[in-house]
């Protein structure tokens, strides 16, 4: 075995050697600002996918440079903090605001502002559940009893069951259903995909489900349903308990829009101000995102596809964003 | 260990077991007694009074702070130290993954140049074929070729190809870490204390409890993943190499004294080389842990198989998903074979270097000559450099058919067979535990620790439950203990009977072994999901889980077990007229019972390692705190659940433990106890 041993070390050493020699090579390249990587971080969801290759071939007809990372969403936070990562394109409110604001606070990430889109998040139910609780969309067809019987299963009975998403995201329903007096348990699906595999079962039977989606999101445009209606969000409605249908809690109404944030490394300004610039201006609408996303998720489209797509279709306003 | 009863006289023996017995019960009805009645006399003893919990996780949270931004040795910060370590594990990532994935580029990021394509796929097989070949033989080459034809086939290549380079700069590094620190342990008792409560943490604190100070020191990206791969894949290692040096027969170190070896050619020359066999478990078990982290590791910048798998589920894609966790089954089955036959082959024919070097020059060539001529008709056909995508074949939406398909017609069934167990063993298990008074508890585990091996373990076992509740982690660590203890009772009872069946039947362990493999290394995600589609997120959901990758230690250490028994003790049995089942309940049941037992500490510690992955489907352990904790990247937080769910891990091996060497005392095994 040591001949092999030796002969695989001196193999190794000189591909070392050779990729030394790469690395310094590498510095000759020419483009504006600084020529090392802008990193853009990828996650596990197809308009954010969208989103990001998007702001990538834009920076990249600039004439940078650009790396994808695949990232989790919120362990992200700690590389955007050394520089290790730069951008990060959707941020959303409602799911990334408490880790946003203690990463804003080191003063070593900022907010490049908001994407544009708009996330809706609410309760939603397939459009065959209105038979069995006819008073719906509107939020009081829920308080009968029949409608909770409808949604519940052999653990809540006589109560509904309502799914709400992963605890880390928040979303007051445990709140909402005691404010609103619902006669609904929520339970917590611990990660998005879980929230899914829930809906795609029942839908496929035709099953009772009541739960928490959001928008833009590939599930409304597959799965026929509609949003609850509750009493429209206000920033009273959170923070006064006297306001709305009950007079002791806070959040007796529907949830807020959120905006999607795009948030980055502060190093960015600096080293590479243009992109920074770019990335600023950056913005797309619900209705776009929504359209990409069913052809990528829906129609089996690639990703790469869609995005060169939109470029092409799109040149002047992207044009405008990256101009000096 | 010096307070244990001589155990080689079995009356003496017998009487402490009946003592300890008797002990046991009284404090069983003790116990009992006063979780019935104690709550209105002593409401402290049933919650923790919040007033008085420790603060640890801020504490935690100001020292990593404090570790991240201004810890010093003067000339350089604690951060440059790490990040010059991320730097040195990095160079031969990037070679790695160069040569396999990428091709070596110029220019950084999108503007990159390829100046050589990476190895070609043929190659590679061909490669590995060969590896096969020249270590097993022909039939280990066509098992190895065929794993990453697989992969190619179902197009899972480059992924493939990122998730190897990885593995391929992790195992080493693994394998060097915990062997070096095994001889270092070996060698001076200090460190071997010091070093063994440090690698239980290791392998039982959730990756998530410290992935977040991890990539403020390492960086975010593929090197801070393999550091997280290393902290957890590392202590199998050590623990092997510690076990297989005090085992080298005595007569083995006699002869290398008495031909005058230094200290050093006797470790490297006379003991490491006859501890191979056992060291070679460790390898098996560094390249398997590895392997698991490769989902974890894909949400820190690795990329690779674990993201296809992540991102294929998120679309409940469950085809693609099963595909790559297939394409990472395939990766394990290679590269576990090749190093178990590599152990095997080098034992058996000894010395190799005196067949002269061109006898082993062959392979080598061979090698370098398909990568070269690959290389070179890559340029003209592109179907030799990657495999092309019109001969991919993919199960497309076959398996979300499947799943579709149980889901319309037997979902009513499988809902009615889910109710009866939640409503009558599960939910009944669950008010129990969450019932129980933590002082109870607490002095409970002091007297079993007492009773079982002695007072430094009664202390250990009351201290870790104490602080358990002193951190105000109670009530999430009662539904932990929950949730995997019926979750072991269920593996139990699945994995011991399939066990006794396999044992002596050397087609079917065959079969067995590939399915428990593939439990093993499969991630969950790729069943977790359909699960949660025919039984809903809950406890439910996350038992199946735990339960499918927490079996295969069952299986593995009662098949050990078994066929370990004497034959001759077996033969002797025979003779005296025992039925089948006598020889199964009297002889080899009771005589692997030690082996039994380490496979019931193993599935615990598996079942714990899961709770993570359970949280993901709405569990509220301290697997679900964790996660919680990683999602505010609050440091603290997730280091003191993680910390509690290794104490409960600490727990129940020691307990385990000692009375495995009971049990073993009482067969007269007293020789294989540690």
């Amino acid at each position: 075995m040591k001949a092999i041993h030796r002969s695989t070390t001196r193999f190794v050493a000189g591909l070392a050697a050779s990729a030394i020699a790469l690395a310094a090579g590498a510095f000759s390249a020419t483009a504006q600002e600084s020529t090392d990587p802008i990193k853009l971080t990828l996650h596990d969801w197809t308009g954010q996918l969208i989103t990001t290759q998007l702001m990538g071939e834009v920076l990249k007809k600039a004439g940078y440079n650009i790396e994808y990372v695949q990232a989790d969403y919120l362990a992200q936070f700690a590389g955007l903090q050394t520089g290790d990562l730069s951008v990060a394109m959707e941020m959303w409110e409602t799911t990334g605001r408490d880790a946003m604001d203690a990463a804003t606070a080191t003063g070593k990430v900022e907010n490049f502002g908001a994407t544009g889109m708009k996330a809706k998040e609410e309760w939603w139910y397939p459009s065959y559940m209105k038979e069995k609780c006819p008073g719906l969309p509107n939020w009081k067809a829920l308080k009968e009893a029949s409608c909770a019987e409808a949604f519940s299963t052999a653990e809540t009975a006589p109560k509904g069951r309502y799914l709400g998403g992963p605890v880390t995201w928040g979303g007051f329903d445990d709140e909402r259903a005691e404010a609103l007096d619902l006669p609904f348990e929520v339970i917590h699906a611990g990660t998005d995909a879980a929230l899914f595999a829930e809906l795609e079962s029942a839908y496929q039977r035709k099953a009772p489900i009541l739960l928490w989606i959001y928008a833009p999101h590939w599930a409304p445009a597959k799965y026929e349903g509609e949003w609850v209606e509750f009493p429209e969000y206000s920033a009273d409605c959170y923070n006064d308990p006297a306001w709305g249908s009950n007079a002791d809690m806070a959040y007796d109404c529907g949830k807020p829009f959120g905006e999607i944030w795009k948030v980055g490394w502060s190093g960015v300004k600096d080293k590479w101000p243009g992109a920074h610039k770019a990335i600023k201006a950056f913005t797309i609408n619900n209705d776009e995102m929504g359209a990409m996303i069913t052809s990528v998720d829906l129609d089996g489209k690639k990703v790469d596809e869609v995005v060169a797509e939109w470029i092409g279709a799109n040149e002047s306003r992207w044009m405008k964003w990256i101009a000096k | 260990m010096s307070e244990l009863p001589d155990a080689k006289i079995p009356t003496q023996a017998q009487a402490v077991w009946r003592n300890g017995a008797f002990g046991l019960g009284l404090a069983i009805i003790c116990f009992v007694l006063f979780s019935t009645y104690g709550k209105s006399l002593a409401p402290w003893a049933f919650s923790f009074p919040k007033t008085q919990t420790f603060p640890v996780a801020r504490w935690i949270s100001q020292f990593t702070k404090w570790l991240i931004n201004d810890a010093t040795f003067g000339l350089f910060t604690f951060t440059d130290l790490t990040r010059f370590i991320a730097a040195v594990i990095d160079l031969p990532y990037q070679i790695a993954l160069s040569l396999f994935a990428t091709g070596f580029m110029s220019g950084p990021g999108s503007s990159a140049v390829q100046l050589l394509p990476p190895i070609s796929w043929i190659a590679v097989i061909a490669i590995v074929g060969l590896m096969g070949f020249y270590i097993g033989g022909r039939r280990l080459a066509l098992v190895v070729a065929s794993c990453f034809v697989f992969i190619a086939v179902f197009g899972q290549w480059t992924s493939a190809m990122v998730t190897l380079a990885s593995i391929l700069v992790a195992v080493p590094l693994g394998i060097a870490g915990g062997l070096f620190l095994g001889i270092g342990a070996y060698r001076w008792k200090w460190l071997e204390r010091a070093l063994l409560p440090l690698l239980d943490l290791m392998q039982t604190i959730p990756v998530f409890a410290y992935l977040v100070p991890i990539l403020f020191l390492f960086g975010f990206g593929a090197t801070a993943a393999v550091v997280a791969t290393l902290i957890y894949a590392m202590p199998p290692m050590t623990r092997v190499t510690m076990l297989a040096l005090q085992r080298v027969m005595p007569e083995v170190r006699d002869l290398g004294n008495m031909i005058g070896c230094t200290r050093r050619q006797m470790m490297w020359r006379v003991l490491l080389p006859s501890a191979k066999e056992s060291l070679m478990v460790g390898v098996n078990q560094v390249i398997m842990l590895s392997l698991n982290m490769v989902i974890i590791a894909s949400m820190i910048g690795a990329g690779g198989l674990g993201f296809d798998v992540l991102a294929a589920l998120r679309r409940l894609d469950f085809g693609a998903g099963l595909e790559a966790g297939l394409a990472i089954v395939a990766l394990a089955i290679a590269l576990d074979r090749l190093s178990q036959a590599f152990a095997g082959s080098s034992a058996a024919t000894g010395n190799r270097s005196s067949r002269g070097l061109i006898a082993r020059h062959p392979y080598l060539a061979a090698s370098f000559l398909v990568v070269i001529v690959s290389g070179f008709l890559g340029l003209a056909f592109p179907a030799v450099q990657s495999y092309p995508e019109m001969l991919q074949i993919s199960t497309g939406t076959f398996w979300s058919q499947v799943v579709k398909w149980i889901n319309v017609n037997f979902f009513d069934a499988l809902e009615a067979f889910k109710n009866t167990l939640l409503l009558n063993i599960l939910i009944p298990f669950k008010r129990l535990l969450l019932g129980l008074p933590w002082a109870g508890v607490v002095v409970f585990l002091a007297i079993s620790g007492w009773l079982l091996r002695g007072p430094k373990l009664a202390l250990l076992t009351g201290a870790l439950s104490f602080l358990i509740a002193a951190t105000g982690q109670w009530e999430k660590a009662m539904i932990t203990v929950y949730l995997c203890g019926i979750s072991v009772l269920f593996a139990a009872l699945i994995g011991i009977p399939i066990a006794i069946m396999a044992a002596e039947r050397d087609r079917l362990w065959g079969w067995v072994r590939l399915a428990i493999d593939t439990l093993q290394t499969l991630p969950s995600f790729v069943y977790l999901m359909p699960a949660v589609m025919l039984f809903r997120v809950g406890d439910f959901t996350a038992m199946i889980a735990v339960v499918a990758y927490s079996v295969a230690p069952a299986i593995r250490y009662t098949v050990l077990g078994i066929q370990g028994v004497d034959p001759r003790l077996v033969e002797a049995g025979r003779a005296m007229g025992c039925t089948n089942l006598q020889l199964l309940t009297r002889i080899k049941l009771k005589l692997a019972l030690p082996e039994v037992l380490l496979g019931l500490n193993q599935t615990i510690m598996f079942a714990l390692s899961m709770l993570v992955i359970t949280a993901l489907v709405g569990t509220r352990d301290l697997g679900q705190e964790v996660y919680i904790a990683l999602t505010k990247a609050d440091p603290g937080r997730g280091l003191v659940a993680g910390l509690a769910v290794a104490f409960i891990a600490i727990i129940a091996d020691r307990l385990i433990s000692a009375g495995a060497f009971r049990a073993r005392a009482r067969l007269g095994l007293q020789e294989g106890a540690q």
